[in-house]
Formats: structure tokens, sequence, C-alpha cells
């Protein structure tokens, strides 16, 4: 549809007919401070913090939920509109555990981006209860905790688990001052309806909800999730050798940036020791020559090979040996004779091909998948 | 066509056409001309609590005993206004008020009055100014300033029987209504009439229809709001008790004028006996058929449903409440869009109060014009205010708008009572402003109040003696709205907790110079940028308190003083040495051994121990009048030096 054109802070903008004042502001790189907005969800206008004056309305409102407007007058930033965002800073503050020093946050924390911007000055109000009862942090998620004490109530990670994720295993609970984050039931998040996918963990713009482990990578490797057909993109952070996170590839058609648990989560069987290096084959077979030379990478790694189980146990071979042992195997056969079972954690191509295989080569349609189990 | 109705039919009585409703309340009119004496006895939930139930069922019983049923006939009605002065009840042929009446008075109502004619003399209200006796409701001065028009039938009718209802001109208005009106034209009269929503905000109850009728869409609602949750306030409760039919014929109007056939009146469930009646009534609506399909034959259809709220204070907000029905938390949306367009399931709907609802067939019956010449050129009508606190006579009032504070307190709640000296009224419940006595004289009035810092709100109405610490007074709204903010949006949720936080503290005697600055940064701040109208309105007792008493929260702050000596830990008691006779009195009440003493010996408290109960002030012989109270910093230096 159309553009619209308004004048924001004394500048002329044009925004496509829908956005927000603080997308089309944004846009202009005019900058207005925000808490509860996270443009993957929809926008509630909750923490107040992006109130701008709009000529010929008699409130200030909320510039991620008010629609531009054709002929809009907008002012981002007089000295009212400073000062109520600065009351309501020092409020969220009175409320908050900044411990900075010991927050997995520091450093990528809006709040504290907040402060930066806006200004802090002195503590007028008084402490609040929350952080002087000094809530239990809910650890029994194995992947990332939730620290109440930190929690500025944006409830972004209650609109991402409703909106993106689809599994309401969250929502705000309690009235008033003892509104919270909760399970339902208050269970701890282990036992509520939670996947554990860490999309909450993803947006949360303060500490409150942060991944156990909290390494910061030194580079990032782009590529597609090993563990099934969706082929998610995801970017691995690497620090040494060593991956220390996952995240979602925004611009990947199929994920748009979101991850389930595993993709999330389950990288360190990269480096486990109880990971199969090499193709394995039983010995008791005529095949008996195992390779007497295990290939190297120039990191000193093997170079992951089949391996082969003789007398019982088995043995390394290299890939070469086993497709040939398959090869020769399957020989001995022919067409309904065959039935060939494919893996979830091919990537739908892998398993395009190994049908194709299955039907024209070996010639039969006895071909299935895990994931019809 | 049918030309009468036998009386015994009633029960089975089918309203097809507005003819037969007609013929229905002529009816109904000769019958009860002919009936005999009539007894009616309050059992409006005020009266219900001192034990009207009791007094109901002794009448029945005696009446029944002396083989009087044929004579007399026992109603219960719904609440006068006067609960304070409860059981009520109202007797005989010349309608006689009797207030206070037990079970025990009953043969004597029923023997002097019903039977002789007479009066009972002791039972009759007695105007404490004058010493005059009151024979009927009017002669009463907590009447006579009133107007009754959405009470008009409060009191006097059957809540539970729509024959009675009938009888008083129910629903004619509709029957003009859906068989002369187009819906335009109803709405052309509503806006003529001037009538404002009286849940609060004000907002032009005509316009809301017009918005609602012309946003696009087939499935429209009518929602009453009877959420009712300003602390004090029982208007809407006595409506819907005392006269549900009129509730459900405002709502199957605004349902014909806004295109809509449904219709939800959303009641807390802490209002049984509102939601017994109103239940009733709709029973039996649509058992004559004035619910429902085809409405008296005009093709209007409507019907109506009872949702009950748990009762939160934020859920009578249009927008919470609609989630609320939804059956999501009741946490308000941001407006817009406002629900006249998108309301409830995303349709257009409108939400009324009870009493804008109550008004409605009063104006559908007799045009917008008249209604319009009631109260003043800017506010039209009448409101019903729940007058409460430190006045005379506690009750609910419906005056015209433009009666002035002063008459309302003083003329219809009859003044202070013990002698005490008027301090302040505070209109509009936990929204609205506290209002000192030089501005008595304003009349009441949405802009008139809002000029002064306050709003008529629901018409909660709590009245302030000398006794009344203002400081208090605005730590307990200030209360009330931190537990009440449903919690979402960060001003209203830390801001109330904050500025009750502040306001403890000085009432506590913690107060700290800077204190009054920002209590008022921070209303100023919730004020502002607060999402719903909570927000928007809870700061209003502190404002308006420290703009008219700023005076007395300096000297709880500097001086440490509570004039009114309400707050404990401001005040502490000392007996004047020269006054005590030793007399033991006090020594042997206090609760926590904190009085030092013997005979012979003068007695003296000891502050460490003393929890401030004033047990010895009170016991103390009026005659020696040894025990004082004081507060202040230099009373406390001097009581030291001492
Ligand atoms: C916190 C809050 C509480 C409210 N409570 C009530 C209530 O108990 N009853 C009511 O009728 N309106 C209440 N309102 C006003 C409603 O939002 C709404 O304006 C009203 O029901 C509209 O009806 P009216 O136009 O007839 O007044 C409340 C508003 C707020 C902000
Ligand atoms: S959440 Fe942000 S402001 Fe709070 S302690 Fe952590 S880094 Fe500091
Ligand atoms: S981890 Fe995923 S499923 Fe669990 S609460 Fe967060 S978003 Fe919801
Ligand atoms: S946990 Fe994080 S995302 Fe969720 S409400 Fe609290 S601050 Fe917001
Ligand atoms: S102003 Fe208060 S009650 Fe209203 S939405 Fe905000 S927090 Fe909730
Ligand atoms: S005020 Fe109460 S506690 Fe204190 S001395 Fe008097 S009786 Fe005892
Ligand atoms: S960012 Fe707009 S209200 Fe929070
Ligand atoms: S309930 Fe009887 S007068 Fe109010």
């Amino acid at each position: 549809m159309s553009d619209v054109t308004l004048n924001i802070n004394g500048i002329t903008v044009r925004a496509d007919y829908g956005a927000t004042i603080l997308t089309a502001a944004h846009d202009a790189g005019i900058y207005i401070p925000t808490l509860c907005h996270c443009p993957d969800v929809s926008s509630i206008g909750v923490c107040r913090l992006c109130l701008v004056r709009i000529e010929s309305r008699r409130r200030p409102e909320p510039a991620c939920r008010t629609i531009a407007e054709e002929g809009m007058v907008v002012v981002t930033d007089d000295p009212e509109i400073e000062r109520l965002r600065r009351v309501i800073l020092e409020l969220i503050l009175s409320d908050h555990d900044f411990n900075c020093l010991l927050c997995p946050k520091s450093g990528q924390c809006r709040l504290q981006e907040l402060v930066n911007r806006i200004g802090f000055k002195e503590h007028r109000f008084n402490r609040l209860d929350r952080v002087a009862k000094d809530l239990p942090i809910d650890t029994s998620n194995p992947f990332f905790d939730f620290n109440p004490n930190k929690c500025v109530q944006c409830t972004i990670c209650v609109r991402t688990c409703h909106e993106i994720v689809g599994n309401d295993a969250i929502d705000m609970a309690y009235r008033s001052y003892d509104i919270r984050v909760s399970t339902f039931a208050d269970q701890p998040l282990n036992e509520s309806a939670c996947m554990s996918c860490g999309e909450c963990m993803e947006r949360c713009p303060v500490g409150a909800l942060v991944p156990k482990k909290a390494e910061y990578p030194n580079r990032e490797v782009k590529t597609t999730c090993p563990y099934c057909g969706v082929g998610c993109g995801l970017y691995l952070g690497v620090r040494g050798n060593t991956i220390v996170r996952a995240r979602g590839d925004d611009e990947s058609p199929v994920n748009k940036g979101n991850l389930c648990i595993r993709g999330r989560f389950g990288y360190n069987f990269v480096d486990s020791p109880d990971r199969l290096s090499l193709p394995l084959m039983r010995a008791y077979d005529e095949f008996t020559q195992p390779s007497s030379v295990v290939e190297v990478t120039e990191e000193g790694r093997p170079v992951t090979l089949p391996l082969v189980k003789r007398e019982g146990k088995f043995v390394e071979i290299n890939w070469d040996q086993a497709i040939k042992y398959v090869a020769s195997s399957l020989a001995h056969y022919k067409g309904e004779e065959i039935a060939a079972v494919s893996s979830a954690r091919c990537t739908n191509e892998e398993n395009y091909l190994f049908q194709k295989f299955t039907r024209s080569v070996l010639k039969t349609n006895n071909i299935d998948h895990c994931a019809r189990l | 066509m049918e030309k009468s109705i036998s009386i015994q039919s009633l029960e089975d009585y089918k309203i097809g056409s507005v003819e037969s409703l007609r013929l229905l309340r002529e009816t109904i009119f000769a019958d009860q001309q002919t009936t005999g004496k009539l007894v009616s006895v309050c059992c409006g939930s005020g009266c219900m609590s001192s034990g009207s139930e009791h007094v109901r069922d002794a009448f029945v019983r005696k009446i029944k005993d002396h083989e009087l049923e044929d004579e007399i006939t026992v109603k219960k009605t719904g609440c006068h206004g006067f609960c304070e002065r409860g059981p009520i009840v109202v007797a005989g042929p010349e309608k006689i008020f009797y207030q206070h009446v037990t079970k025990e008075d009953v043969p004597e109502i029923i023997s002097e009055t019903l039977i002789e004619n007479r009066v009972v003399e002791r039972l009759l209200y007695e105007d404490p100014v004058t010493g005059q006796k009151c024979f009927h409701e009017n002669d009463i001065p907590f009447y006579q300033k009133q107007r009754r028009i959405v009470l008009k039938n409060c009191g006097i009718i059957d809540p539970t029987s729509i024959e009675d209802y009938i009888k008083v001109d129910g629903f004619r208005a509709l029957a003009k209504i859906i068989s002369q009106m187009t819906p335009e034209g109803v709405i052309e009269e509503i806006k003529l009439s001037g009538l404002r929503g009286r849940g609060g905000a004000g907002f032009p109850a005509g316009i809301k229809w017009e918005t609602a009728r012309n946003a696009p869409g087939e499935e429209k609602y009518i929602i009453c709001n009877g959420d009712e949750g300003d602390p004090g306030a029982f208007m809407d409760r006595s409506v819907m008790e005392g006269d549900p039919y009129s509730v459900l014929e405002g709502m199957m109007i605004a349902g014909y004028a806004v295109g809509a056939s449904q219709g939800i009146i959303y009641v807390r469930a802490e209002y049984p006996l509102a939601v017994h009646h109103l239940s009733t009534a709709i029973a039996r609506a649509t058992d004559m058929r004035l619910l429902g399909h085809n409405i008296m034959g005009t093709g209007f259809n409507f019907e109506i449903k009872i949702v009950k709220g748990a009762g939160a204070f934020v859920c009578g907000e249009e927008t919470a409440l609609i989630a609320s029905i939804e059956g999501k938390s009741g946490r308000p949306k941001p407006k817009p869009p406002f629900p006249a367009i998108q309301g409830l399931w995303g349709k257009p709907t409108i939400i009324n109060n009870v009493e804008t609802l109550a008004n409605v067939s009063r104006i559908a019956l007799n045009g917008g014009k008249w209604y319009s010449e009631i109260g003043t050129p800017t506010d039209k009508g009448t409101k019903i205010f729940s007058l409460v606190g430190k006045v005379r006579n506690v009750g609910l009032v419906e005056v015209e708008m433009g009666t002035t504070l002063r008459e309302i307190i003083f003329d219809i709640g009859g003044g202070i009572p013990k002698g005490k000296r008027f301090k302040a009224v505070q209109t509009g419940g936990p929204s609205g402003g506290c209002i000192p006595e030089e501005l008595l004289d304003l009349p009441v009035g949405y802009e008139s109040l809002a000029k002064a810092g306050s709003i008529i709100g629901s018409g909660g109405m709590l009245v302030m003696d000398e006794d009344t610490c203002i400081v208090n007074i605005a730590r307990y709204f200030l209360d009330f709205a931190q537990n009440e903010s449903c919690g979402q949006c960060t001003p209203c949720r830390l801001g109330t907790k904050q500025m009750f936080k502040i306001l403890q503290d000085i009432t506590r005697g913690r107060g700290k110079p800077g204190d009054i600055e920002i209590l008022l940064e921070l209303s100023d701040a919730v004020k502002q940028a607060s999402i719903c109208g909570l927000g928007m309105t809870v700061p209003n007792p502190v404002i308006s308190t420290i703009q008219y008493f700023r005076k007395e929260y300096e000297e709880h702050i500097h001086e440490r003083r509570c004039q009114a000596l309400v707050c404990r830990s401001l005040i502490f008691y000392r007996i004047k040495d020269y006054r005590c006779k030793a007399c033991l009195k006090c020594l042997q009440a206090c609760p926590v051994d904190a009085i030092i003493g013997a005979k012979w010996q003068v007695h003296e408290i000891d502050q460490s121990k003393c929890i401030k109960c004033g047990t010895c002030m009170e016991v103390c012989p009026k005659r020696f009048n040894a025990v004082e109270c004081v507060t202040g910093l230099t009373e406390v230096l001097r009581d030291q030096s001492e």
C-alpha cells in the first residue's frame, strides 16, 4: 500500500502504510528508547518508555504501537517526555537487582543501554521489596536460568512463547506488584510445558533469562542444523576451536531465526569423547583388513571414518572400505529382497537421494524413514 | 383481538404485541386497585443485613395467623437508599415509613397501622434538627432534596415481579421504540437528552451508540457494566437489586438502537442478590416473550446473559472487562481500538454502566428534551451518590446535576454528627479527589468537579470531619490503588507502589523533606504515562490533598505532627500530673501495663511500652480529664526535657 508522510522532530519522514511511529523514526535514524518492544512479536506497549508527544493527542502515546498517520506531527523528546522517561526508568531501577558486574547480560543489556541514553543520577525512590526479597532463581532448566530479581515484566518472553513457539508454557500471573512470569501452577520450568527451545531467553532484554553457559564467541560460522530434515539455518558461535553457542539465522527462509532445543543447545556432541569418528565394522567378516592408516586433519583430529567390528568387536575402517563392503554385500540380493531405512537426521536432499537410489538403483519400493515410527 | 385477560392466567401470559402489553398493564392496574392493604418490607442487601428477612417472615406468619391474607399483602422491595435506618417498612394505604423495624414490632404494625390505620410513633424517623417525626418518606429531609428518576421504582416495586414493573410503565418505552421509532431516531433522542455515562468517564452515551451503530459488522453486543468495584459504592447494586427490569429494558433499547441482539450483564460475584434478581428478571421476561425472538411481534430479537466477575476493581475498566468475559486475565488493553468499534470477540460493543442504562427507559418514555431540562445547561439529568463517612444520614441519594455539595452533605446528609467540623469530601472513590470546605458550594457536574481536581466518577462520596487525617486518607486510597493495579504497565505498577510507600513513611513519622515534590512528580508520571483509566486517575487523591491540605503534609513531615491525632507514630498519650488523682483506673485498664503508678502516686505512661490504644484516655473519669493525646516534635522534645 501507499506510504504516509509525517513529521518527527521537525524532520519529514516517509513510512510504509501501517508502520508504527517507532519504525518510522528508526528508519529515519531517530532514536526512541524501548524496553518491551521486540520486532519479532506484537507490541503491547506496557513499559511506557517509548512515549512520544503527538500533536492533537491529549496524552503521550507509545511509539511502539501507535500507527503513523498522514500528516502526524510527532516530538520524541521534549523536556516533559524526557522527564516522564526518567521517572519510569528510575522506577524500573528501584525494582531491579542491578548488580551488573555479576550479571551475565552485562554489556548486552537493554536496561544498561537505557541508563546510558536516558541518564540516571540518583536513587530518589525506595528500593522495593522484590529486590529486598531476593527471590529464588529457577535453575531447573538444563540450559537456561530464570532470575525473577532481574525481570522487568516486559512480557517479551510470554509473547514469544505464545506467538512464535505456540507453546504457551509461560504467562504473566498475579496482579499489581506481584505480577510475574510464571509457568502453569508455578511449577519449575523443567516440570512445566516448556520445551526448552530458548526462544524466550534469546529475546529477554535483560539478565532475567540467561543461558547457563554464557561464553561469548569470537567468531561465527554459518551452517545448517544437522539434527533434522527441516534444515534450519544457524550460526555457530566459536571460541578457539569450541562451539560456545548457536543462534538461528534470521535470513534463513526455513526458520527465520528460530530454533528448537536441539539446534540451540544440542551442539555438545561435536566435542564428545563418545562420538564416533570412523566407520566401524564387525571383524568376523571376510572383509578383515582394517585400514592401518588413520587419516588425520591439519589440526590433528581424525578424519571421520566408518568403523568395522572384529570378532564381536568393532574395528575402525575408512569410508572407501566401508562403502565397498556395503556395495558388495548388497550385490548378493536384488529388488524386493532389499529394504532401506533412512534417518531423520539426514537433510531433505539426502533423503531424496536415498529413496531415488533405492527405487532406481536397488529397484525396490521398500524404502522407509525412522520418523514414521 | 383479545379484549381482557383473566388475572389467573397471568402466569402463562405471553406478550405478542404492543397492544397485549397495554392490556396486561390495565389488567394488573385494575386488579391491584381492588386488592387490600399493602405492607412493603425492604429486602435490599442493606436491610437484609440488619434482619429484614425476619421482619418479612414475621409479617407473613402473623398475617396468616390472623387469617388476613386476603386483606393484607406483604411485598418485598428493593433499597430505599436509607439502609442505615433499616430494616425499613412502608405500611398501609397512607404509606407510613417505619425505620429500624424488628420482628417484635410486627404485631403492632399489623394491629395499629394495617388494621386501625393508626401510626406507631416510636418507629417513625425523627428529624434530628427539628425533632419532628416524619410520617412519610417525602417528609424526611433526606429525601426532600432528592430527585428520583433512576431510583423511582427502587423501594416501591417488588423487584422479582414483572407485573409490578409493568404496572409502573415498565416496557412501555421499549414498546414505543420498537414499534414507532427508527434506531437512528432513538440515538438522536439519547443525544438530545445529553445523557453521559455514569460509570466514571462520563462519555456521552448517544455518541457511543452512534459509533457502534455505524461500525461495520453484523454481530454487535451490549454489555452492562455492573462490576462496581469502588470501595463504599453501592448505587449499581441497589439498582440491579431493586429495579432489575429497568436495566434489562435499557439494554434492549440500546440493542435496538445499535443493531445488537445479544446483551451481557457483568456483575461481580459478591452481589448474589443482584445476580438472583437479574436472573429472575431475565427468566420472567423470557417467559413472557419480552426477551428473545420477535419481541412484541416487531421482528426485534434480543437475549441477555449474566456473567459473574471475580471482583477485581480493574475488571470494571471496559477493555479488562471484555478480556474477563472472553476468559482471559482481566488486564486493560490500550485504546484505540475502542470497544464500540472492536470490543467483545472483536465485534462492536457498547459498554454502559448500570445507572446509565437505567436512565435510558426514562428518557425513551418521556423524551430526550424532558431529560435535557433536568440538571444544568452543561450536565443533564440526575446522579446517584453513595453518601458515606462522617455524615448523619448515610445512604444512597439521587440528586439533580448542579445540586451543591453543601446541599447534599448538609441538607440531605444532615451534616456532620457529634458537633464536629466538616473537613473535606472525597468524591469519585479511588479515582477522585478531596474537596475542601471552601468549595462546598460547588455544584456537582462533570466539569465543575474536574476543575476542583476531583471527578463524579461512579458516585462515591466520602465525607470527612476534623478527626480525619488527610494524609492517612491519601495513604488509604493509594494502598487500594497499588493493590488493584493490574500490574502490566510500569508507571502504574511501580509508581503507585512508590507513592504508597512514601505516604506510609509520612504517616509513620519517617517523612523526608522533598517527599511532597516526589509525590507530585510521581503522580504526574503515573497519570500521564499509564495505559488505562486506573493509572490515569488514582493519583488524584494525592494531588488534590496536597493541593488543598499541603500544610498538613508539611506538619507530618517537618513537625511530626498529625493534627487529627490519627497517625499513631506521631501521637502519644501522657498524663497531666497536676490533674491525675491516682485513681488507678487507667493503670488497671492499660492492656500492656504501660502505666506506672500506685495509690497516692501520680500515674505516668512508659512511652516505650505504650501501644497508643487510647484506652487510658477513655477510662480516665471526665471530671479529672487527666490523660491527653499530643502530637508534634516540639511536644516530644518538651516531654523529654521534663
Ligand atoms: C479502573 C477502572 C474501574 C472501573 N470500574 C467501573 C465500574 O465498576 N463500573 C462501571 O460502570 N464503570 C467502571 N469503569 C468505567 C468503564 O471503563 C467504562 O467507562 C464504563 O463502564 C462505560 O459506561 P458509561 O459510559 O455508561 O459510564 C471503570 C474504569 C476504570 C478505569
Ligand atoms: S539485567 Fe542489565 S541492568 Fe540488570 S544487572 Fe544485568 S546487566 Fe545490569
Ligand atoms: S523455552 Fe521455548 S517453550 Fe520454554 S518458555 Fe521459552 S519459548 Fe516457551
Ligand atoms: S523474563 Fe525477560 S523477557 Fe520475560 S518478562 Fe522478564 S525481562 Fe521480559
Ligand atoms: S494503568 Fe494500571 S491498571 Fe491500567 S493497565 Fe496500567 S497497570 Fe494496569
Ligand atoms: S494508650 Fe493504651 S497502651 Fe498507652 S498507656 Fe494508654 S492504655 Fe496503655
Ligand atoms: S517499548 Fe513501547 S511501551 Fe515499551
Ligand atoms: S437496603 Fe433497605 S434501604 Fe437500602
